[in-house]
């Protein structure tokens, strides 16, 4: 995986000592709150119902076993021993103090992290892929192209103070891991009719308060010229995106209102002004950066391992294991091990430091160093051996961390919701525990297959309700926390916004409502249908009509 | 009136300010002066006649483009930032320096503070009037606080891809 050489270090190091300069300006009193505000916002830390939250970027997902152990420490040493990973793929600290905050980024530093740019108008932290350098259905390896956009983006002068916050993902196959609709652009990379790489580019995707799937504005976007089409879409944003109504200010209301041909016109006409090599990398440092990321160690190995089948036949929750959390690898006789972290009754996305430590360890002795972030909220051990899974799965049992439940009804989305953050207007969190006890029979969960909850605990959606087959939203009526249930989103290649159910539900009845969904479901079902393919085929009205009949 | 901080070699010095920034309801005193682009468009032709310096002031949606034929008579170009929030001004300077080449000095009025000193700076900027109570030695200092730099802007300096090429 690619490794920060001495100038990437120096920036880090030279953004630490400015935020140290700028926290010691604050704490003598020299500034006020309201002026630090801006600055400490640049640098992930937000301050939140009962302390300080610090978001630390994991950029496009990717972790080194040094850097899990660095966020395990900084965890332990500076917060209360745990993390929440976020469908973004940072990290969040939920308990921090101001004073501690610079020596955290110097602790970061040393393995190469930050939290730059993980708050604030400009090029948010980058997702990718998870399964980037792993799975066979990718054309190239996503990551190459994150750490390209990584660079160009940070601290860049023209685009730091953006009408909104600006996200983009990348993926390289037709299987959508990375939610590229759902972003201010989305990138995914294929090869065109000639076998040359390019990008497929989608600009204005959304959810929040206004969700919009991302329209395709360039087909194919030679690759080597990446760059400068990005700085041609951000500058149109940049100069006639809305800013006098934070709600309007998202880059999706700028292509809704002018349409995605009109947009990508604007796009083109600015782009072809542009003086592209000034922007594009230069073919060395393309090279640099992809060898960086080159796959090196993998063995020669029987596609087949007689110690994981064998395990599969004499140990049950290790065959449910392998049903689902295991993943083909690329390379014949490795695996993709997904590491849940949705364990029953547990807070989604929670890790504890502990927890870091292991799978650090996993990731050091059994997979190449190497752990990933999805934007579901696990992980994932991109690069084991078949023959070494039933050890890595016993050794994810003693920590509590091999929850056989990867895409069923218990691998929920949720953020943190009220109980954490100052925006939410209700909680998320019990929500979510609540529907994992009532299908904590893992037969039962797997009986009904894959169905992606997602919860949010108000309208800005970081829990992408929206894009749930099950979203749901909470909502503040008159003090007490309702919720509104959404059916039939999805936030892959078959990307949708999901319709409201019906009338928003109390705390205790959003339970008992899901069973009653799931009910519908089981009983409508054809063979091979999952939860979203028969509420498609079915539409919503059976459904509704199950979960508000009593109130008839 | 504002105090002015030029930006010349890498350095922020105190500036005595000739020009007189012109409302649209003030007569246009003698001397050098800055109007809004709207009085330009209406009195430039009759303003750029006379032995006078001449700067036009443009909002924050108004771009620099609306000047091409006239920006090589024009000495100063002040874009504003009417919250230091709303960075429309930095993709107005870089299109200005890099596209129409505009060699005049490129002023940042308005809400302007010494946190925006890296990206003024590196959009093109060459003269500040700066809100707060900041110093030259502070903007000096500031403007210098990253060693390197990622992507190539209007200040000419060597981005990250090309220290490491050995450019």
């Amino acid at each position: 995986m690619y490794r920060y050489d001495e100038i990437d270090r120096e920036m880090l190091a030279d953004r630490a000592a400015e935020f140290r300069a700028q926290c010691a300006r604050r704490l003598s009193g020299e500034m006020t709150e309201d002026q630090f505000k801006p600055l400490r916002l640049m640098n992930g830390l937000y301050l939140q119902l009962h302390a300080y939250m610090l978001r630390i970027a994991i950029p496009y997902g990717a972790l080194r076993s040094d850097q899990m152990r660095m966020l395990a420490h900084v965890a332990r040493t500076y917060d209360q021993g745990y993390g929440h990973f976020t469908t973004r793929t940072n990290l969040q600290l939920h308990w921090i103090k101001l004073r501690d905050a610079p020596d955290i980024l110097d602790d970061l530093a040393k393995v190469g992290l930050h939290a730059i740019q993980t708050s604030g108008n400009c090029i948010r932290n980058l997702t990718a892929d998870p399964h980037a350098g792993a799975t066979a259905e990718e054309v190239d390896d996503p990551r190459i192209w994150a750490e390209v956009i990584r660079q160009w983006s940070t601290f860049h002068p023209e685009f730091t103070y953006l009408p909104r916050k600006f996200k983009i993902a990348v993926t390289a196959s037709p299987k959508d891991r990375a939610a590229i609709r759902v972003y201010d652009i989305g990138l995914r990379l294929h090869r065109d009719d000639e076998n040359a790489l390019s990008f497929e580019v989608l600009v204005g995707g959304g959810l929040g308060r206004l969700p919009h799937l991302g329209p395709v504005i360039r087909q194919r976007l030679p690759v080597r010229h990446l760059l400068s089409y990005l700085q041609a879409v951000l500058r149109v944003y940049n100069r006639h995106g809305r800013r006098d109504n934070p709600n309007k200010a998202r880059i999706k209301i700028l292509v809704a209102a002018l349409g995605p041909e009109e947009f990508a016109r604007q796009v083109e006409e600015e782009w072809e002004l542009t003086d592209k090599a000034s922007v594009d990398l230069p073919s060395t440092e393309l090279a640099r950066i992809r060898a960086g990321f080159a796959p090196t160690g993998f063995e020669t190995l029987s596609p087949v391992s007689t110690a994981f089948e064998a395990a599969k036949t004499f140990d049950r929750a290790f065959a449910r294991f392998a049903r689902r959390n295991v993943l083909t690898h690329k390379v014949p006789g490795y695996a993709l091990v997904n590491v849940s972290l949705k364990a029953i009754g547990e807070t989604p996305g929670d890790c504890s430091a502990d927890q870091m430590d292991v799978i650090a360890d996993l990731a050091e002795r059994y997979s190449m160093n190497e752990v990933r972030v999805t934007y579901e909220q696990n992980l994932l051990l991109p690069h084991v051996k078949l023959d070494d899974v039933p050890a890595v799965h016993a050794a994810l049992s003693a920590a509590g961390l091999a929850t056989a439940n990867i895409n069923l009804i218990s691998d929920i989305i949720a953020c943190p919701g009220l109980d954490y953050c100052a925006l939410a207007n209700a909680r998320a969190i019990p929500i979510a525990q609540d529907i994992a006890r009532r299908f904590e029979d893992p037969a039962l969960a797997e009986t009904i297959g894959e169905l992606k909850i997602k919860i949010s605990g108000c309208i800005n959606a970081c829990g992408h309700h929206h894009v749930g087959h099950i979203g749901i939203l909470g909502v503040d009526k008159k003090g007490e926390e309702f919720y509104q249930l959404t059916l039939g989103g999805s936030a892959e290649d078959d990307a949708a916004l999901g319709q409201v159910l019906g009338p928003a539900v109390a705390a205790d009845k959003v339970a008992p409502s899901i069973d009653r969904l799931v009910e519908v479901y089981l009983r409508e079902r054809r063979q091979g249908e999952r939860f979203i393919d028969t509420f498609r085929r079915a539409g919503l009205p059976v459904f509704k009509e199950a979960v508000y009949a009593e109130a008839h | 009136m504002p105090k002015l901080i030029r930006w010349r070699g890498g350095v922020a010095a105190w500036a005595d300010d000739a020009f007189t920034a012109v409302d649209d309801d003030q007569p246009v005193p003698p001397g050098d002066v800055i109007v809004s682009l709207a009085r330009f468009q209406r009195e430039g032709r009759y303003l750029l006649s006379q032995s006078r310096n001449l700067g036009v002031r443009l909002a924050s949606d108004e771009g620099p483009e609306s000047l091409i034929v006239d920006l090589p008579r024009l000495s100063v170009l002040a874009l504003t930032f009417p919250k230091f929030r709303d960075g429309r001004a930095y993709s107005a300077a870089r299109i200005a320096r890099e596209r129409l080449a505009f060699a005049g000095e490129l002023r940042a009025v308005g809400d302007v503070l010494l946190e925006m000193a890296v990206p003024l700076v590196r959009c093109g900027f060459d003269a500040i009037e700066p809100t707060d109570a900041s110093t030259p030695e502070q903007w000096t200092r500031v403007a210098h606080r990253f060693r390197h730099v990622y992507q190539r802007a209007a200040d000419g300096r060597a981005p990250a891809f090309a220290e490491r090429d050995g450019v």
